[in-house]
């Protein structure tokens, strides 16, 4: 599936339909041969879209960064100081006011970045990994300094936050769950997917996914937009036009850090019922390798969470089902193996990597299936580190179709135009 | 002129370590005032005298530091940014520890080849990330992320399915007692023990230093760190460099522990110390990937762990909070460079702007 779904980014506009209703039908193909119902049910896509969320905020917040050209691995960093930004301003001032604050915080850590990076033009990694000590030193420090005195806290913990209100729709969600409990193939999965997008799903979750949306709107289909990007391409050519470099990369890296900070808050607010210190547990990194499986793309950022999302929710609800998810897995990289060679054959001689490459992902799609058949149950923490392989194995069987940004991670200094 | 400005050069190399210092202390302040506690306090207490006790820690952790602090130094040396050296060292400690406790040898025997083991699967963990670079083209930031996590979650599945477990707590056999190395024990036995593999920071402090200095391949690696194109022109293949420095650099990772473990712990679980990779990246940025600089950085950072802990004694502020120093300090440091370098820079070209100008112009 993963890799099918990088398709999915690359050819968006065309083929998404079609290839979600492949999707589905192979999902719902699987639950039956694997007779794990948990693999589609409503439950298990609620839960998944749940931690799909702050993924999607630090890998949006890291697409808003590497387009203006900035690399921004602290996103783990500001991430952690929207948890206790989220926590701190809830407690003061209810959910609304703790997602404002997540995001204060964050940009806090992005403001932080910005500075290092483009005023002085420290290296990005570097100017990262202190962003990311400072975070979760400060949100430790923090923690344990305010939360004991406050009602539910201690110094590690805030719990008993409000969380953002949750809307059901009557009727449909009602309907769609009842059919979804039938089994029906294709029916029962579509169903199971309207009855959580319908139930008790978080107010903040529907922002989440509008702030991805208004991204790319920003910056795909806008002037401002374009500037920015273009600041990530070719800064020295964007100067010559009289764009303002600096401006258009701190606005950049200031709303990456506020993006992840809102991530932040999403852990703190609705995955969990308050702060924890080391709450994150890397959804930072996750991000990232979600923005760079989805080629640096918001369609493709989106798979990249969905299916890191899904993994996680599926490893806590049901151990079983992490054993189906293997047979999903090898189906949907032989398929996509297939695709490739067909393709490659098609075209001939010059595309003999990507005929390779379709090779090697074919090899691990069967080799997935054989541990599919040959054992019963997958322990738990192989799943994960699902996003991690994943990403490796993108990274390395589909690098050459991977393109980040031209500039990306590179130094720029004013007037270097010449 | 040339010796002034040669004066003023080596001042504005130490003005960096020195802004960085003052502006870490300086945001500690700010931070501690802001969350209502005494700034005056802290710093009372944080240099106070230390007790042996904290003495003997201090140096301990100093060690490990700065073996982690090599470790990440070698790859920034040619210019490769080993972010994983966090997941190197757990994994070498946990295959270490394995090795060890499964008492296939005796004595000291054990604890020799126990190191390699660490040392070897240091360097293959890292290895990974090398080869993953020279062959596809992966950028060994990202794939050193993504190993680091493997690495934790590997491990942990492996404790738990193979360790011993007790309680809440499950940990891996203990090395048995003709391995555990005696070290010095410079108080009463009450303050603990200088680990006797602290001599490994020592020794590759040392190493370190010779092989960049003093051997062709030291020179080969930064000459590829600084300049990838001059050194191809050298007859330096890039790639292999970069999986030897990948190699390297893991396989120090993979000793950044074994002190601990064969001077205290006697085990990989709960008394296994996480962060020390982060912790390295830091001490080698602030010490310029320097082996003198590393090691100002690695006393300063330990001693500012090891004395956070008379905070909880003293004052109401939580030891967390070096935690911010360091890494406001780490930031700062690398700021100041860039500051420092710009200034420099800007002197040279007037040097040799006004050397260049007619003697009769009036220089």
């Amino acid at each position: 599936m993963t890799t099918l779904v990088q398709t999915t980014a690359r050819k968006a506009s065309q083929h998404w339909f079609l290839l979600v209703l492949a999707v589905i039908a192979i999902v719902s193909l699987v639950r039956i041969v694997s007779g794990t119902d948990d693999i589609s049910s409503a439950g298990t896509i609620r839960a998944a879209i749940i931690a799909t969320c702050p993924i999607l905020m630090a890998g949006l917040g890291g697409l808003w960064a590497e387009r203006a050209g900035v690399v921004n691995i602290g996103l783990e960093g500001q991430m952690i100081l929207g948890t206790w930004g989220a926590a701190f301003f809830t407690y003061h001032g209810g959910p609304w006011v703790g997602v404002f604050g997540a995001m204060l915080f964050g940009l806090i850590g992005g403001l932080l970045h910005a500075v290092a990076t483009v005023t002085f033009g420290v290296d990005h990694i570097v100017s990262g990994v202190a962003i990311n000590l400072i975070g979760a030193g400060a949100a430790t420090f923090l923690a344990e300094a305010v939360f004991p005195d406050l009602q539910g806290g201690g110094p590690r913990q805030l719990v008993g936050l409000e969380s953002p209100s949750k809307i059901t729709v009557p009727g449909v969600s009602d309907v769609s769950l009842d059919i979804a409990q039938k089994g029906w193939f294709f029916v029962s999965d579509v169903a199971a997917f309207i009855g959580a997008l319908t139930t008790s799903l978080s107010t903040l979750s529907i922002v989440v996914f509008a702030l991805v949306g208004l991204s790319a709107w920003i910056l795909w289909r806008t002037s401002f937009g374009l500037r920015l990007r273009s600041c990530g391409e070719n800064p020295q050519a964007a100067e010559t036009l009289g764009v303002n470099v600096y401006f258009y990369k701190y606005v950049a890296v200031l709303v990456s850090g506020g993006l992840a900070g809102i991530g932040g808050g999403f852990l703190a607010l609705v995955a969990s019922s308050g702060f924890n210190t080391g709450q994150t547990g890397g959804r930072g990194f996750i991000g990232l390798a979600a923005m760079i499986f989805g080629n640096w793309s918001p369609g493709g950022l989106i798979a990249g969470a969905l299916t890191f999302g899904y993994t996680d929710s599926l490893r806590l609800r049901n151990a079983d089902a992490v054993h189906a998810l293997l047979l999903l897995l090898g189906i949907a990289l032989l398929a996509y193996a297939a695709l490739r060679i067909v393709r490659a054959l098609r075209a001939g001689r010059e595309t003999q990597g990507s005929w390779r490459s379709g090779l090697g992902i074919g090899v691990v799609g069967a080799l997935l299936l054989v541990w599919y058949l040959s054992t019963e149950t997958v322990p738990r923490d192989f799943t994960s580190m699902t996003p991690y392989i994943t990403t490796l194995l993108v990274l390395a069987l589909g690098a050459q179709r991977l393109r980040m940004p031209a500039a990306d991670g590179l130094p720029y200094r004013r007037g270097s135009a010449g | 002129m040339n010796a002034s400005v040669r004066l003023r050069a080596v001042g504005m190399a130490l003005l960096a370590p020195l802004i960085a210092v003052v502006v870490a202390v300086l945001a500690t302040t700010l931070v501690i005032a802001a969350a209502g506690s005494s700034p005056g306090d802290f710093w009372t207490a944080m240099f106070s005298n230390p007790l042996p006790r904290i003495r003997v820690n201090i140096v301990n952790q100093t060690a490990m530091i700065y073996i982690a602090a090599v470790s990440a130094a070698i790859g920034f040396r040619m210019g490769l940014f080993n972010i994983g050296v966090e997941g190197q060292y757990t994994i070498a400690s946990f295959a270490a520890a394995s090795f060890a406790g499964a008492a296939y040898l005796g004595g000291f025997l054990n604890v020799v080849v126990a190191l390699v083991v660490a040392v070897v699967v240091g360097a293959a963990w890292a290895g990974i990330a090398g080869i993953l670079k020279t062959t596809r083209g992966v950028s060994e930031v990202i794939s050193t992320i993504m190993l680091n996590a493997i690495a934790v979650t590997l491990v942990g599945y492996l404790l738990n399915r193979y360790g011993v477990h007790g309680g809440n707590t499950v940990r891996t056999k203990k090395i048995p007692d003709s391995s555990r190395l005696d070290g010095y024990t410079p108080y009463l036995p009450r303050d603990g023990q200088v680990w006797m593999l602290v001599i490994l920071a020592v020794l590759l402090g040392v190493g370190f230093w010779v092989l960049l200095t003093k051997t062709r391949f030291g020179f080969d690696l930064r000459a590829s760190g600084q300049s990838e194109t001059a050194a191809v022109a050298s007859g330096i293949d890039p790639k292999r460099m970069i999986v030897i420095a990948m190699l390297l650099s893991g396989g120090t990772a993979g000793l950044i522990w074994m002190p601990a473990l064969f001077g205290g712990a006697g085990s990989y679980g709960t008394s296994f110390q996480v962060g020390l990779g982060f912790t390295g990246l830091g001490v080698a940025l602030l010490g310029r990937n320097q082996p003198l600089g590393m090691l100002f950085g690695a006393v300063l950072f330990a001693f500012l762990t090891a004395q956070s802990n008379t905070l909880t004694f003293s004052t109401d502020i939580s030891p967390s909070i070096v935690q911010i120093t360091q890494g406001v300090a780490v930031l700062a440091v690398v700021v100041a460079y860039e500051v420092v370098r710009r200034w420099r820079s800007r002197l040279e070209q007037r040097v040799v702007a006004s050397e260049l100008e007619p003697a009769g112009a009036g220089a």
